[in-house]
This record gives C-alpha cells, sequence and structure tokens, in this order.
C-alpha cells in the first residue's frame, strides 16, 4: 500500500515540475533555472507544513515521500548549477546554488511555522 | 534565431533547445506517462534507500545524501550522452526529468537541515547542508567528464575507416 501511495504521489509531482518548469520558461528569456527554482521552493514549503502536521504513515507516503520528493529535484538544479559555472556565469551559479538554498530552508521553516500556527 | 542553438542549461525541460520546446505538444500523453512512470520508480528507489538507512531528527540524513549524490553523477552522465544527439526523444524526459528527478529530493534535504537545526543540533544542518551542495557539484561534474571521455573514446573508434573503402563502405 505504501508503495502505491509513493508511487502516485511522485507520479504527479513529477510531471507537475515539469509542466511548472515549462510555464515559468515560457515568461522569461534568461538561461537563468527559475522553474527549477520556483518547483524547489513550492515543494519545500509544502514538505514543511506537512511534516508539523499531524499526519498518518499513508499521507505521509503520499504527499511528503512521492508528491514533495518528486516535485522537487537535486539532479536538475546540481547539473544547472555546474552548467552556468561552465559556461563561464560563475555569478549565476553561485546565485542560484545560495538563492536555491536559503529560498529552500526559508519556505520549509515558514511552512512549518504555518501549520504550527494553525495547529495551535 | 540565427545562430548556433544554446547549450542546455536546465536539464529537465530547456526552451531554447528546438527538441524540448516542441515535444509537449507532439507527444503530449507520451512525454507526461514517462515523466510520471519515471518518477514513480525513482521516488520508489530513494524511498528504499532512505527506508534500509532511516536517521533520528537530529542526526546526519547520510541516505537522502547518497541519494542526491547519486543521482547527480548519473545526471551528468545522461546529459553528456543526450548532448552527444545518441538518444532516443524520450530518453531524457524518461531519465533525466522522471527517474533522476524523482530519485533525487531537494524538499527532503532543506527539511531535514530544518529539522536538525530545530531539534537543537545547528552544527549536523548546516554540515550536511555544506557537504551535500559540494558533493553533488562534484559529481555533476565528473559524471559529466567521464561519461565524455567515454563518448569521444567511442567517437573516435566510429570515425577510423575500415581498411581499403576509404570509410565508405558498409558496415
Amino acid at each position: 500500500m505504501t508503495v502505491l501511495l509513493i508511487a502516485l504521489g511522485a507520479a504527479v509531482g513529477a510531471p507537475l515540475r515539469y509542466l511548472t518548469d515549462r510555464a515559468v520558461q515560457a515568461r522569461h528569456a534568461s538561461s537563468f533555472p527559475w522553474g527549477t527554482l520556483v518547483v524547489n521552493v513550492l515543494g519545500s514549503l509544502v514538505l514543511g507544513a506537512l511534516v508539523a502536521a499531524p499526519v498518518g504513515p499513508a499521507v505521509r507516503a503520499l504527499l511528503a515521500t512521492g508528491f514533495c520528493g518528486a516535485l522537487t529535484t537535486y539532479s536538475t538544479f546540481g547539473y544547472e548549477t555546474l552548467r552556468l559555472a561552465r559556461d563561464g556565469a560563475w555569478w549565476w551559479a553561485a546565485a542560484n546554488a545560495v538563492t536555491s538554498v536559503l529560498a529552500g530552508l526559508g519556505a520549509a521553516s515558514l511552512g512549518y511555522a504555518l501549520t504550527r500556527a494553525l495547529a495551535g | 534565431m540565427t545562430g548556433p542553438t544554446p547549450r542546455r542549461v536546465d536539464p529537465d525541460v530547456d526552451l531554447r533547445v528546438r527538441g524540448d520546446r516542441g515535444e509537449l505538444r507532439a507527444h503530449p500523453a507520451a512525454v507526461l506517462g514517462v515523466v510520471a512512470a519515471g518518477g514513480a520508480l525513482g521516488a520508489l528507489a530513494r524511498a528504499g534507500v532512505q527506508a534500509a538507512f532511516p536517521h533520528r531528527p537530529t542526526g546526519f540524513p547520510w541516505a537522502t545524501l547518497g541519494v542526491n549524490v547519486t543521482g547527480c553523477l548519473l545526471i551528468g552522465a545522461l546529459m553528456a550522452v543526450v548532448g552527444a544527439g545518441r538518444t532516443r526523444p524520450l530518453t531524457r524526459p524518461f531519465l533525466g526529468v522522471g527517474v533522476l528527478g524523482g530519485f533525487t529530493t531537494f524538499s527532503t534535504y532543506v527539511v531535514d537541515a530544518h529539522q536538525a537545526a530545530v531539534g537543537g543540533a545547528p552544527g549536523t544542518a548546516l554540515a550536511y547542508l555544506a557537504a551535500t551542495l559540494v558533493a553533488a557539484l562534484v559529481a555533476v561534474w565528473v559524471g559529466d567528464a567521464a561519461a565524455g571521455r567515454l563518448l569521444r573514446r567511442a567517437a573516435r573508434a566510429d570515425a577510423v575507416p575500415p581498411a581499403g573503402d576509404g570509410g565508405r563502405g558498409a558496415r
């Protein structure tokens, strides 16, 4: 059952990452990977909120491990950062790494705090 | 645009790359289907590794670090092969966007660090954040360099003409 829930969550999360990335890229022409940054920050916000929520293992498998895990990606983030650096855009590579980590941490903290506040 | 195609930055989808721009309109069900299937497989593999090597809330998340670094090594190699034009149209969506994107995770990375910090282990959180970032970037570079070397060797082997026919003969 857990296996099915993880697979189901990921089967929604991964295509949603692809579609969001396309939608974000269609709105700008720069090579900075805004699309991946957006999905990673959004996924971190949702997972941060989930961690503080009183949910059972089934919901955790579906939404945390499956959906948030597949919506966000480290491989794409890592490749983009290296690609920018190797293309000579050192400043953008560093900005991507620092912004992603700080914004992801901030989003996770915000989600966590929001759930805690709502749960009283 | 008349110049050469800009080099890809985003391995998931880069709209400056002609093939990526048209793939969703040309084969929407196939592209989204292989991304979903690959994502499910990748996520299950990640869950398996995390279940095999659990960590305490304030402990060092070795399993997720291993998953993210391995995924980065593999995306470096995969994109070198994709860039050499040696793959089918659905290879990048299935393996890159789906399997490796689903296998690796950014949300668990930052949430685990946040949990460690909240749980009273800020040093572990910082070490984990930095170690993953550095190891992941080195892994992408190693994967790309190793695959690139193998591809160049294969290309040289292909380019050597068979003796006597000037390289035009049927093989």
